[in-house]
């Protein structure tokens, strides 16, 4: 396949950046997406040039590190599938394929294709979490957990982080990633303690990170690539509403 | 980007939201009520001119009702508009084209439709509630006054434009009301998405009627 590349290209955070366009002939369909940006940045290593950055793990989908959008899409079109586990075989020869940074005031473009996402960390440290005591290991099955809370906790906790749902976001909220994690915690019984108070810290530190608010358009769910639920937002807005409201004391 | 945030809960974007859902749902059961009103139009001029007179009784209840729905569409105008502009601070740098997926076109054009109503309801007060845009306005014949208002074609049309925005701003609004205050449950989902673009479209429908009547010759 014969390929060009519309790229973002950002020497660092200050850097006003632009799209420069490179010519990727050669690229097998077998290829994943980074693969075939791995061969870019030889050729461009060979000719001298500074090759692209980008954010890459694990490469099997389930690390939630690589994520760029492409032609207009976080992760591209195919649904439910992270930029490393897209093929280039979802596209055909002589496409050119536009490839962008999350976009987001809450993450800031370190280089090139990629951003600064600590701000979700300073989410999950912000509530994310739950105490449990340590010391000897508890019984395996001490604790009963209802089957259909165990479903839609593992539902919630499939989110990896990737901040895709931020990206797709035209509003870059980051509504679903928080409330894949309120979510999670909230339905097992090791996260009741500080249930309300998570929802509302997470929140707060979320509005502090410069986030935007939720328009309920869907377009976080349609690009997670973990396939995180809308519904998980309406949960976390119901244990919200419920905290603020609760009498303290 | 502070590292510990102390933003007090009732300040935050999400209790912005739920009051913005809380006054749409007040101007929802307004226009709904209003609509159900003006159907007393189909009943002749001395059924809905009652009606009116009944309206204007007692106008302690008249304005405070005037007040409780001013203050509800101000309050759901004033938080939206500072939500849309975190928003817009959230991304300064747009993509080179976001291809959208899944959003909805009334879920992307709230922040048009909502303006282009407002509007409307301004002038709409102006042509049947104070007269002044009017061409022959009377403060008790309200039969009167619709039929000769909707006899202009640029009114009727400027009207039906804004019916139909107001049914998309309601059919997105409806579902993101339910989202907002955590009341969508998987179980009665679809139920409830069924229950309320029913309502939306029956809104939309009749109050469409109502100037179709008029220049049809069917009200006059």
């Amino acid at each position: 396949m014969n390929l060009t590349l519309r790229v973002w290209r950002q020497k660092n955070r200050n850097d006003a950046g632009r799209f420069v366009t490179y010519e990727a002939p050669g690229i097998s369909p077998d290829m994943s997406f980074l693969e075939m940006l791995d061969i870019v940045n030889e050729r461009l290593i060979e000719k001298g040039e500074e090759p692209i950055a980008f954010d890459h793990d694990c490469r099997e989908g389930i690390c939630g590190m690589c994520g760029l959008v492409i032609n207009g899409v976080a992760h591209g079109q195919r649904r439910a599938t992270t930029t490393c586990q897209l093929h280039m075989r979802s596209f055909s020869d002589g496409n050119t394929i536009v490839i962008e940074p999350w976009r987001a005031t809450a993450f800031p473009i370190i280089k090139d294709l990629v951003v600064d996402r600590s701000a979700f960390d300073r989410i999950v440290s912000a509530g994310g979490f739950i105490s449990a005591p340590t010391g000897s290991a508890v019984d395996g099955n001490a604790i009963l957990v209802p089957k259909d809370d165990a479903e839609m906790a593992m539902d919630a906790a499939a989110c990896i982080g990737c901040a895709a749902c931020v990206a797709a976001c035209p509003n870059a909220s980051a509504m679903l990633f928080v409330s894949a994690k309120v979510s999670h915690l909230g339905h097992l019984p090791q996260g009741q303690p500080e249930r309300y108070d998570r929802v509302q810290k997470m929140i707060a530190q979320m509005d502090a990170e410069g986030f935007g608010a939720c328009t309920n358009i869907g377009e976080c769910e349609a690009a997670c690539p973990k396939e995180i639920k809308l519904l998980n937002i309406g949960r976390m807005n119901r244990d919200f509403i419920r905290a603020s409201t609760a009498a303290k004391g | 980007m502070s590292a510990v945030a102390t933003v007090s809960p009732l300040s935050s974007s999400v209790a912005k939201k739920v009051v913005v859902a809380l006054t749409g749902l007040v101007l929802y059961g307004f226009v709904f009520v209003h609509m159900m009103g003006n159907l007393q139009l189909y009943a002749g001029p001395e059924k809905i001119n009652a009606y009116a007179k009944l309206l204007k009784a007692n106008p302690p209840i008249l304005w405070g009702a005037r007040l409780f729905l001013l203050a509800a569409a101000s309050i759901h105008i004033i938080l939206t508009i500072q939500l849309a502009l975190k928003n817009r601070a959230a991304r300064p740098v747009g993509y080179a084209g976001q291809a959208f997926q899944a959003a909805s076109f009334a879920s992307r054009t709230m922040i048009w439709s909502g303006p282009i109503i407002g509007f409307f309801i301004l002038f709409h007060l102006l042509h049947l509630t104070v007269g002044s845009v009017h061409p022959d306005f009377s403060h008790t014949d309200v039969y009167a006054n619709v039929v000769r208002g909707f006899q202009s074609a640029p009114v009727a049309g400027f009207y039906i434009l804004a019916m139909v925005l107001l049914g998309f701003h309601l059919q997105h609004g409806a579902f993101s009301l339910l989202q907002t205050l955590g009341l969508r449950f998987p179980k009665y989902e679809k139920q409830a998405k069924l229950l309320l673009g029913a309502i939306t479209f029956v809104i939309v429908a009749m109050n469409i009627s109502f100037p179709v009547a008029v220049l049809a010759g069917i009200v006059k």
